[in-house]
């Protein structure tokens, strides 16, 4: 009953959004989650937005990693 | 999109997967809590991609797997009822009660109606007035905030026809019930889901109390392997400690308006987890406020005395004692299309991701 992927908002209308999820388009509630905009990616749990994905915390953790491993198997 | 593709990027995957067999010594457990962890570790192989070691045991984080049966019965008693409409999300129709199934109580004739959110269930019931709109909530922190929402504007609404039956239940004290109840455990693989809502802050006390290593985890196979690695880097360490492998979601304080409307409508109440039994504090009724939204007091039913069905593991599977093929009935006669207990019904239930995942 759990959905693992982030959708992306496409609209906003009084308390609901309208966010594709890997194309399919629903509805969600905002009740749960601050200061949501139009293309912001989302995490949407049983038909509400749970959280918005931070964008930043994603480039810093991947580049993280990167840097971490993949950079030194090739010295 | 970032958020999904670089962390499937297989030059990454397998990076993660060299420096975790390189700094990986001493064997050890690591119990992944959530249901699309189980999921996901199958359908992505992250097994494969690990030392021998190293296990990973399926917890018991599929809010359908842990329902009780005594549950399901309730909610067949109560769909049984005139002038009744129960909804409810869909894996839950095919789990089997003592004496029938949600799914067996429509064929009966019952008005069974599957949603996919809360809000589905206030629209149903402005639209039956002259119908009773029963509930069924589920799940954990990630769903419990949801139901709580749709009672509080059923509350704004003044609505008198909505009921939830609610089974919601939270992680921490059943996380703690099964390490002092003798599951055996290096770290926990924690649920990112149920980590937005709450926050890291949340497993503290299990790191404390319990000496073992949370690490809270993504659901892509790059996440994975990361919370593997920091959970690994404890234990050779000797440390444990609470980490967040998952930060593009996850904070340290959590959610504040879902936290908010769950502590306004659900007061906490002991709880009975499939498998594992009653857990003081571990599940969440409806707060006095909004006791006339509460199914358990509207409808007088009477229940037949709860059994399990013969010869299942659940239990034992839930609580990491046995692998899914170790109970008698996995696969044969117990599938995913004809489940005879509850971790065969929804996709993430871990026998059911057991069965679809075994042969890659
Ligand atoms: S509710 Fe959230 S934490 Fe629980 S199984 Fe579903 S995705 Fe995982
Ligand atoms: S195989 Fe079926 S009966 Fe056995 S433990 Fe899993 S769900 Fe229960």
């Amino acid at each position: 009953m759990c959905l693992a992927i982030p959708g992306k908002v496409l609209s906003l209308e009084g308390d609901i959004a309208r966010v594709s999820i890997n194309g399919v388009i629903c509805e969600a509630g905002l009740a749960l989650a601050e200061e949501i905009a139009v293309d912001d990616f989302v995490i949407v749990h049983a038909g509400f937005i749970l959280q918005k994905l931070s964008s930043e915390e994603a480039e810093e953790e991947l580049s993280a990693i990167r840097t971490a491993f993949v950079d030194q198997e090739e010295p | 999109m970032i958020f999904v593709d670089e962390y499937r990027d297989p030059q990454l995957v397998h990076s993660l997967s060299r420096q975790i067999r390189a700094e990986s010594h001493r064997p050890i457990r690591l119990m992944e809590v959530c249901g699309s962890h189980t999921m996901a570790i199958g359908r992505f192989g992250i097994r494969s991609l690990l030392p021998d070691h190293i296990r990973l045991i399926s917890g018991p984080g599929c809010p359908v797997c842990v329902t009780e049966i005594g549950y399901i019965d309730h909610a067949c008693a109560i769909a049984a009822e005139p002038e009744v409409i129960v909804t409810t999300f869909g894996d839950l129709i095919r789990v089997p009660g003592s004496q029938s199934s949600l799914e067996q109580e429509r064929a009966r004739g019952a008005d069974i109606r599957v949603v996919q959110s809360s809000l589905d269930a206030l629209r149903i019931a402005r639209d039956n007035p002259d119908h009773k709109v029963v509930f069924l909530g589920i799940g954990f922190e990630t769903t419990a905030p949801t139901t709580a929402a749709a009672i509080a504007q059923a509350a704004r609404d003044n609505a008198n026809n909505v009921f939830v039956l609610s089974a919601h239940k939270v992680m921490k004290p059943a996380m703690m019930a099964l390490v002092t109840g003798g599951v055996d455990l290096d770290g926990y693989i924690c649920p990112g889901h149920v980590s937005i809502v709450t926050g890291a802050a949340m497993y503290e006390e299990i790191v404390a109390e319990c000496e073992v290593g949370c690490v809270i985890s993504g659901f892509e196979p790059a996440d994975i392997l990361l919370a593997i690695l920091m959970l690994v880097r404890q234990a050779e360490r000797g440390e444990h400690a609470v980490e967040i492998a998952y930060k593009r979601a996850v904070t340290w304080d959590g959610s504040q308006p879902a936290q908010r409307l769950m502590d306004e409508v659900f007061v906490p109440r002991d709880a009975v987890w499939r498998g594992l039994g009653n857990i003081p504090e571990s599940g969440l009724g409806l707060a006095p406020e909004f006791n006339r939204f509460d199914a358990e007091r509207a409808f007088d039913v009477e229940l037949p005395v709860s059994e399990e069905p013969a010869g299942c593991r659940c239990g034992d599977v839930l609580k990491g004692r046995c692998e899914p093929v170790d109970c008698p009935l996995f696969g044969e006669p117990c599938t995913p299309e004809n489940p005879v207990g509850a971790c065969m019904v929804s996709s993430e239930g871990t026998c059911a991701a057991h069965y679809r995942y075994q042969n890659e």
